[in-house]
């Protein structure tokens, strides 16, 4: 009985101790709030640019009637549809500064204090990130409904059935853990590498291409479409693109849904291993 | 029951010797030349709950290698130490919450936060009860004079504020061992006197374990009754601060006021002239002489005042650095001689 009580006791200790580090994150966030205003205001410029660029596009398809071209299935408005919620993706799945943060932590010796005090990395930057990203979506929520509003007549399905909504928001809390423990193994690699940013740059190429940031994946030509689908990053731009947009359902969804699970877990699981190995060579040979 | 006993503890790293030029850098690319550095030699030290001992040498001589062992932050490359019963590299959460290290070159409160924000945080992840914590808090931030500072960006106090912020900090959970590399780095002397004042108070109230590494004399002299000079990675001296100068200063300094007209000529034969600013002479003598010069000297001068010193502490502790460098530097010259000490490897 006492037992039960002292675990209880002992995650409810545990829960106090995240939400700490998400409040004072959060406020260390709001420190900076203009600079981080403008930074996210910013990032809803590039919409336009894409626009156009798919437009040009599909003026080179069809030149006569560019809303009737089609490419790989997709029309002018599905593209800007996909582009849009790929945006939605990325505002989860995406970990600006994560990496590099890292590698500087352990190349600085900042590293030393979780070795020290009674607090986990990992588990210290996950609440962290958390409090980055609430701090974001409270400030970009009202530019995205604007955005959605303005360009609602690209959505030519409406909107999703429940279901549908539902795969949607978990893909994207999914996403969010997904890209958080990748990157974190990107930078963890700063234990034996010094300097991560060439290791990253690879990285984001990669992302950047076969994550659908660029464009859908599924207008990929076999047998590259498969291979990327069994990579993944296509789990942190098009995936929750493609469940909004019906393209996934029924067991493929399910199985989808199996692989984003495997996929979190396997990167967490690393992301343990790569740091307690790290910790052992950074304690063994320097300090 | 000793709180901190280290036996044999020894810890080497393995440095990558970058050489000079070019084509050297290139070389360096799929071959490296690794040497092996001996940060710490089996040294072994116990120290009593309730002692204030400092650690003294000269940069590089393991003192800060050594903080870092005991607080868990690297694994020694052998031997033993276990401080409070825990071995420290083993690092278990039950152990961090019993210990803090300040590190005077490193900052661990949060940059743009007000260092109220890092204490919550700490009096969370250290599970301090809340009335202990509020408790604690008011005291130490009394202490130190910062009770109106507590809401301000960390980054807009200066140093000194910012070092008394770090040792609240550390400090709030209540540690029972305390780890101070350089507590006082690069502080002015009206801050370096605050926070030796504010050590040593706490020190004797709460009668707590304190380990301090120091390149000021005078944080040594104002806080420890105890000192360990390490040089070379090994442990030179241990005892008290006016023992060095018994042991390792084979002189005293002898200041004389000579009477008006008397001439100085003739002292040099006691001893090296130090100081001559007439009517007062300093000279050095050697220590098994002083009574015989000073029966002389009294005899056929005439003097007015006498003054028998130790040469300062500075002084001697420079001399006695610069003896243990040159020793270990005809050690390794036999070393190297005989087996080599550099060894190359491939890059790994």
């Amino acid at each position: 009985m006492s037992n039960s009580n002292s675990s209880a006791s002992l995650a409810w200790d545990a829960i106090r101790t995240r939400w700490m580090i998400f409040r004072i994150a959060l406020s260390e966030r709001l420190a900076y709030r203009g600079d981080f205003v403008l930074g996210t205001l910013m990032r809803f410029l590039p919409i336009i640019t894409q626009i156009f660029l798919w437009w040009a596009i599909f003026q080179s398809i069809n030149p006569e009637d560019p809303n009737a071209g089609r490419l790989s299935g997709y029309s002018f408005q599905d593209m800007v549809a996909y582009y849009l919620l790929t945006m939605v993706g990325r505002a989860f799945s995406s970990m600006p500064g994560l990496s590099s943060s890292i590698a500087v932590k352990i190349r600085d010796g900042e590293i030393k204090k979780f070795l020290v005090q009674p607090v986990d990395l990992i588990s210290f930057l996950f609440w962290s990130r958390v409090a980055h990203k609430v701090a974001y979506y409270t400030i970009s929520t009202l530019p995205f409904a604007l955005v959605f509003f303005l360009c609602r007549s690209y959505f030519t399905n409406g909107w999703p059935d429940a279901l549908t909504l539902f795969a949607f928001v978990t893909s994207l809390l999914l996403s969010f853990a997904l890209g958080f423990y990748l990157e974190a193994c990107i930078g963890l690699v700063g234990f034996w590498m010094l300097e991560v940013s060439s290791l990253l740059f690879v990285y984001m190429l990669f992302q950047f291409f076969l994550s659908g940031h660029m464009f859908p994946l599924d207008i990929l030509p076999e047998p590259f479409f498969t291979i990327v689908s069994f990579l993944p990053i296509k789990y942190l731009a098009y995936f929750p693109a493609a469940v909004f947009l019906g393209k996934v359902h029924g067991t493929q969804l399910a199985i989808d849904m199996g692989m984003l699970v495997g996929w979190t877990v396997f990167f967490f699981v690393m992301s343990q291993v790569i740091y307690r190995r790290g910790l052992r060579r950074y304690s063994g040979y320097g300090g | 029951m000793s709180i901190i006993q280290i036996d044999q503890l020894a810890k080497s790293y393995r440095v990558y010797q970058k050489k000079e030029g070019l084509r050297e850098a290139l070389r360096g690319l799929w071959q490296r030349d690794y040497k092996e550095v001996d940060a710490v030699k089996k040294i072994s030290l116990r120290v009593e709950p309730g002692e204030f001992v400092a650690f003294l040498g000269p940069n590089g001589a393991g003192k800060t290698t050594t903080l870092k062992l005991l607080s868990g932050v690297i694994y020694p490359t052998s031997g033993t130490a276990s401080v409070m019963g825990y071995v420290p590299w083993e690092r278990s959460f039950e152990y961090r919450r019993r210990f803090a290290l300040v590190m005077g070159q490193k900052n661990q409160l949060w940059w743009d936060l007000p260092a109220q924000e890092s204490f919550r945080l700490h009096q969370q992840i250290y599970k301090i009860d809340s009335i202990d914590f509020k408790k604690t808090l008011d005291e130490l931030t009394a202490l130190l004079t910062v009770q109106e500072l507590l809401g301000r960006p960390v980054r807009e106090l200066s140093l000194g504020e910012r070092m008394k912020m770090e040792l609240i900090a550390a400090l709030l959970h209540r540690p029972e061992v305390l780890f101070l590399d350089e507590p006082t780095i690069g502080l002015d002397v009206i801050a370096q006197h605050n926070i030796q004042q504010f050590l040593k108070f706490y020190q004797a109230e709460r009668g707590i374990t304190v380990l301090l590494t120091s390149h000021y004399m005078k944080d040594i002299a104002a806080l420890c009754k105890r000192v360990v000079v390490i040089a070379q990675g090994q442990i030179q001296y241990d005892g008290s601060l006016s023992g060095i100068v018994d042991s390792f200063s084979g002189d005293k300094i002898i200041t004389l006021q000579l009477a008006v007209g008397q001439s100085d000529s003739g002292l040099e034969r006691y001893g090296k002239l130090e100081k001559v600013a007439m009517p007062r002479v300093s000279f050095r003598c050697p220590r098994s002489e002083v009574s015989k010069a000073l029966g002389e000297i009294l005899a056929n001068y005439q003097i007015d005042d006498i003054a028998v010193e130790d040469p300062p502490l500075e002084e001697t502790i420079a001399k006695l650095f610069t003896h243990v460098s040159k020793e270990s530097t005809e050690d390794q010259g036999r070393d190297e001689s005989s087996n080599g000490k550099s060894a190359t490897a491939n890059n790994s």
